[in-house]
């Protein structure tokens, strides 16, 4: 019996860690093609380790004269920022007042956003883009501002956790005096914390890897983002690995960096949510 | 004189209410609601994004049962759905059981498995690109030193371009259903196994009789969540193949962009849309029609 678990236990880690080499093989691979020459990289069997210490910085050097990855880092920053900020303030208005008050039409204006949530992206797109062009708004990035700053997403996650503050707290500021803007700011945005982190990093995460948008609405290099910035690379240099390769690791790592330290948020927030963000 | 104190305190708090929407609502208006029932009236016109926009009735959804691009790119879309729906579904639900215990280094292996889903498609449509590549990629060059000579051509031939992208898509999505189902699993109260095990039932009586059932509105929720994504997959195909070789991975999505955006029918792509969006309404309330028969709550 007691041989029987430990090979059972001995194969789930053979299956785990073979799934987990399944998952982190294509960074792997990313990273030691981007440290190789060209001619290196598809060597059969496989080298993990670059050659010569030469090429190690050879592609990310080139990169950087290629392609004006600093200025799309810029511009990806800057988007996110925005989005993410205007989203946290507006969201968590409309979800205090979704959750704390109390008035006629609530319950419906709330499910005309939940209805939202269930069309999709392409069903909007062409009217969007014909909006955004008539408001002269076409290779601006306040486009993407606009259109990505008010999803109802961020408000239903916001309503969820502020629904589960108990009533009590507010009910007792209101009899010591406060008005509903003070309950909102010292009360339950507070206590929102872990929601309002929760969306911080979702909207980041999907700002920073959104492709479709970017793609429809910039044109002009000086406005590019990471994304769009890495797939056109994509298609120029296409046959220049080692470069293509880098440029993706250098797409990758800032969402890394994020994952390292917030992946409990996000974690939380899709188990929570059960919704993409 | 005392209702009348309490209307206008309502009318108030209604004024107040709204005033807290405010900010978010005008956005969500003018960028979301107003689209949408703006591009449901494109979708009856001639628009080309320029001067005319005359109302043609039903034109557009007629053609579409004439377009044999868009028949192609729904058959395509539909065969990408049978197959990557249930992939995801099935290996996600099995990493979530496989980790839904004391495990050592458990916390490494959720992190891990999670990890390729918030990654970029851009990022992954390139490397695995390469991976694939039919003829020094490093999976072919394993295949050929294990002496098989037919070697799969991958994203190159049209025979196995648009499952090598399920095969991608599944890869990068089985970690974030999986923390759906980990949650789930979580939800299930101990006492149900523990009296299974006085009873004496072993692991796959317990799997289907406690597991598969309690289990049941969290894969009711992933279900509906991957068909409704599945109907809406772009990305990777724009980075990988863009729709082809030939037709074999047009999909609906990607044959709405190419009509609506580079070929200028905005009334034609709208009409698409709406039509995909009936299509993915009407699968969504089959299934909460049907939940009834197998979700417990």
């Amino acid at each position: 019996m007691r041989t029987k678990k430990i090979v059972q236990r001995t194969l789930l880690y053979i299956t785990l860690i073979g799934v987990a080499f399944v998952m982190l093989y294509p960074f792997a691979w990313m990273v030691s093609a981007s440290l190789k020459y060209d001619k290196d990289i598809f060597i059969y069997p496989m080298k993990w380790l670059p050659k010569s210490i030469d090429s190690v910085l050879y592609n990310y050097k080139t990169i950087f004269t290629k392609i004006s990855y600093g200025l799309f880092y810029l511009n990806t920053t800057k988007l996110t920022l925005i989005i993410t900020f205007i989203q946290v303030l507006t969201s968590s208005l409309a979800a205090y007042s979704f959750s704390r008050m109390q008035y006629k039409w609530r319950d419906k204006i709330f499910l005309l956003y939940l209805a939202t949530l269930m069309v999709p992206w392409h069903a909007i797109m062409i009217p969007q883009f014909v909006i955004i062009k008539s408001m002269g708004l076409y290779d601006n990035h306040l486009s993407l501002i606009l259109l990505q700053s008010f999803s109802a997403f961020g408000v239903f996650l916001l309503r969820q956790y502020m629904l589960s503050i108990p009533k009590e707290l507010d009910e007792a500021a209101r009899i010591d005096g406060c008005g509903h803007l003070r309950i909102y700011w010292q009360i339950i945005m507070p206590l929102s914390k872990p929601g309002i982190a929760t969306l911080i990093i979702l909207t980041f995460n999907s700002v920073w890897n959104d492709y479709m948008a970017p793609m429809l609405y910039l044109e002009s290099k000086s406005n590019l983002t990471v994304q769009l910035g890495l797939s056109y690379f994509k298609t120029q240099y296409s046959m220049q690995y080692g470069l293509t390769m880098a440029a993706t690791v250098c797409s990758i790592i800032p969402i890394i960096i994020v994952y390292i330290f917030a992946q409990k948020y996000i974690i939380d927030g899709i188990a929570h949510s059960g919704l993409k963000g | 004189m005392k209702k009348k104190n309490r209307s206008s305190k309502n009318k108030t708090e209604t004024i107040k209410g709204l005033l807290f929407l405010t900010p978010n609502i005008l956005g969500f208006l003018v960028f979301i609601v107003i689209p949408i029932f703006f591009g449901i009236y494109i979708s009856f016109t001639n628009y080309n994004g320029f001067n005319k926009m005359d109302f043609v009735n039903f034109d557009n959804y007629i053609k579409l049962f004439k377009d044999t691009f868009f028949i192609t790119a729904f058959k395509n879309n539909i065969f990408y759905t049978v197959t990557s729906v249930p992939l995801t579904i099935i290996a996600s639900l099995l990493l979530a059981i496989a980790l839904n215990r004391a495990l050592k280094f458990g916390g490494f292996f959720k992190t891990v498995y999670f990890f390729p889903s918030i990654t970029s498609m851009v990022a992954i449509g390139i490397v695995w690109s390469m991976i694939f590549n039919p003829t020094k990629g490093p999976i072919n060059m394993l295949l050929s030193s294990l002496g098989v000579d037919d070697l799969p051509k991958w994203l190159s031939s049209s025979k196995t371009a648009l499952f090598t992208i399920v095969l991608i898509v599944v890869w990068k999505n089985a970690g974030y259903y999986m923390v759906m189902f980990l949650a789930g699993l979580k939800s299930i109260p101990k006492e149900l196994y523990e009296a299974a095990d006085i009873d004496g039932a072993n692991g796959i009586r317990k799997f289907w009789s406690i597991t598969m059932p309690m289990l049941s509105p969290t894969t009711f929720m992933v279900t509906i969540l991957c068909i409704i994504s599945s109907f809406q997959v772009f990305d990777i195909i724009n980075i990988t193949t863009k729709g082809g070789p030939g037709q074999s991975t047009k999909v609906i999505a990607y044959r709405i962009y190419e009509e609506s955006i580079k070929n200028l029918r905005f009334g034609y792509g709208a009409a698409m849309s709406f039509a995909l969006f009936l299509i993915i309404f009407i699968v969504t309330l089959i299934q909460f029609r049907g939940q009834k028969k197998w979700v417990n709550y």
